[in-house]
């Protein structure tokens, strides 16, 4: 069997929707190849994510079941994939780009000689793989040269998943070899910090501040544009890494997923990181001194200047307008 | 506690990027080089690591002439020696061609830990520790915030989505990805500095490492990125452009 196999992901009990989009990514390609469309779908009790499955128009989902995939390792995962692939033969790999997935599939393609094409937003005709550079300013075209398996994995938002038709997929069971000794690593059960007192996620207008603003000494005029929005102040990585503002008001794929009706970006640059958390905004505004910053890329509407001299213009055109 | 940290060379953030003639890459000649941000954390991690428990730190990068005041600015942080992998053609290898580099390198060695840092700012792979460990026969953890020393081997934090962490033990000799933000990055000092002069900086030319050249996943093309949405762009002073967003948000977003 060959063609174009998806590995699935689960998230709460159930197939994430990272996942649907890479099976619309594998439909795009099998379209474009003319390749069948197979889901993988490993762990210690894939039954259910199995079934789930099985209820879309693909031919074949395999359950790579072993007890020892329970908890996901680098180790357990690639040992699984690679037994599997080697059997099977297929064409394309394609993956959901998730933390999990940059863990273990490097490791996985290097293992079979290959390079994962990662944190792809497009596929062209070639087929031709789309991926950003730089963080953001630049777009690049991949082509997988040579024999063997292609590894691909898939950025978040990239395709449809309500482009994935229902249907009845046949359902087969691979059991992989894996002694407990090859599993090296030893996780622990996931845990948060600290109870989040901020929920960002129902923010009706968020201001959140980025690099651009150079020092926490200036972050009082932001916070003052905030209050005068009555919006919720929220930051980009590097903001939360200096220890500027907590972690809980980070968006991006690190932070927190926002979709407020007005999200506001003053001095952000706009790296895949940050906009996978806040592309779902009704209206985007990005102030930024950089015409080229990837961030105006995503945005409604955007001022270019110097952010100390807007921001408080704007502060003030604001409160001006609320009297 | 033998540490290794590989570092890259990437263009500063603010450089002015230009596409150059063959559409492939970009014009390097006016470009500003810094160290790659999550490898600053590497390193940070790395030195923490060696003041607590002793041994040295290594630090590996490869690349052309230039990757030269990169290499010195991690020694004037602290790191003991360096290894420079001297390259002209890194652009025609891929992910797992440049490990293959790193990893020859490094194998002789035998560090107990190697650190990468979890990806570069530039071409943004975050593959190269994963796939080091895989070719030197190591186990791993990525995303890394914080490392502990335990009697049989270390006890890392790990970043997963959403605001969870999760917590790995592993055994030694090990490779670690690290993430940004989990330790305060240092500064180098004047007598760091000057130290820096005189450390080892072990020149290895590429050819000698007896890696194929050999690409997968090749990059045929770069170009600037097509905008998703249009943006209006509102113009005039700083004064002129507020109101004229102050009116958007009034009748248009509804948020005033």
């Amino acid at each position: 069997m060959s063609g174009i196999w998806v590995v699935l992901e689960e998230r709460e009990g159930r197939i994430g929707r990272i996942s649907w989009e890479t099976v619309a990514a594998g439909l795009h390609l099998g379209a474009q190849l003319g390749l069948p469309v197979s889901a993988v779908v490993p762990g210690a009790h894939t039954q259910p994510l199995a079934a789930e499955a099985a209820t879309k128009a693909l031919p074949t989902v395999v359950r790579v079941e072993h007890a020892l995939l329970g908890t996901y390792t680098p180790d357990g995962f690639s040992l699984a994939l690679e037994q599997l692939i080697q059997a099977k033969n297929p064409d394309y790999i394609l993956f959901p780009h998730t933390y999990q997935v940059r863990d273990y599939a490097p490791k996985l393609a290097a293992r079979m000689g290959q390079t994962l094409i990662g944190d792809v937003t497009g596929i062209g005709e070639g087929p031709v793989f789309i991926r950003q550079l730089l963080q953001g300013r630049l777009t690049g075209e991949y082509r997988h040269a040579g024999a063997g398996p292609c590894f691909v994995s898939v950025q978040s938002g990239a395709f449809r998943a309500e482009g994935v038709a229902s249907g009845t997929a046949t359902v087969e069971t691979f059991t992989p070899a894996i002694d407990p000794a090859q599993i090296r690593t030893r996780p622990g059960a996931p845990f948060r910090d600290a109870a989040q007192t901020v929920d960002l996620g129902s923010a009706q207008s968020i201001v959140s501040v980025g690099r651009g603003i150079k020092e926490a000494s200036n972050l009082p005029m932001v916070e003052a544009l905030a209050a005068a929005l009555g919006a919720e102040l929220a930051a980009s990585r590097p903001i939360c890494d200096n220890g500027w503002l907590p972690i809980e008001r980070q968006v991006g794929s690190s932070g927190q997923t926002v979709s407020p009706k007005l999200y506001l970006a003053v001095g952000i640059s706009g790296a895949i990181q940050h906009l996978v958390g806040m592309k779902g905004s009704q209206c985007v505004v990005a102030i930024n001194k950089d015409p080229d910053a990837p961030i105006f890329e995503v945005a409604d509407y955007g001022i270019v200047g110097d952010l100390f001299e807007v921001v408080p213009a704007l502060t003030e055109a604001i409160k001006a307008a609320r009297q | 506690m033998k540490i290794i940290v590989a570092i890259k060379q990437v263009p500063e953030r603010d450089a002015q990027i230009r596409i150059d003639a063959s559409g492939k890459w970009i014009q390097e000649a006016d470009l500003q080089w810094a160290l790659n941000e999550s490898d600053a954390y590497a390193l940070e991690e790395g030195l923490q690591l060696k003041e607590k428990h002793g041994g040295e730190v290594v630090v590996v990068s490869a690349g052309p002439e230039r990757v030269g005041s990169t290499i010195r600015e991690a020694l004037a942080k602290g790191a003991d020696r360096a290894i420079h992998i001297e390259s002209e053609d890194l652009g025609q290898r891929d992910a797992l061609g440049v490990a293959r580099l790193l990893a020859e390198a490094i194998r002789p060695e035998n560090p107990d830990l190697l650190l990468t840092g979890l990806q570069s700012d530039d071409l943004g792979y975050g593959q190269s520790g994963v796939i080091l460990a895989e070719l030197l026969g190591l186990p791993h953890a990525s995303l890394i915030l914080h490392v502990e020393k335990t009697d049989t081997g270390l006890t890392v934090k790990r970043e997963l989505e959403g605001g969870w962490f999760q917590s790995i033990d592993l055994p030694t000799p090990a490779v670690l990805t690290i993430q940004s933000g989990g330790n305060k990055l240092r500064y180098a000092t004047l007598m760091g500095i000057k130290r820096a002069k005189t450390k080892e900086v072990r020149r290895v030319p590429a050819a000698e490492l007896g890696v194929e050249m050999t690409q997968v996943a090749a990059l045929e093309r770069i170009s600037l990125p097509k905008k998703q949405k249009s943006t209006q762009i509102l113009p005039g002073s700083p004064r002129e452009a507020a109101a004229a967003l102050v009116e958007k948000l009034k009748f248009e977003v509804r948020v005033l």
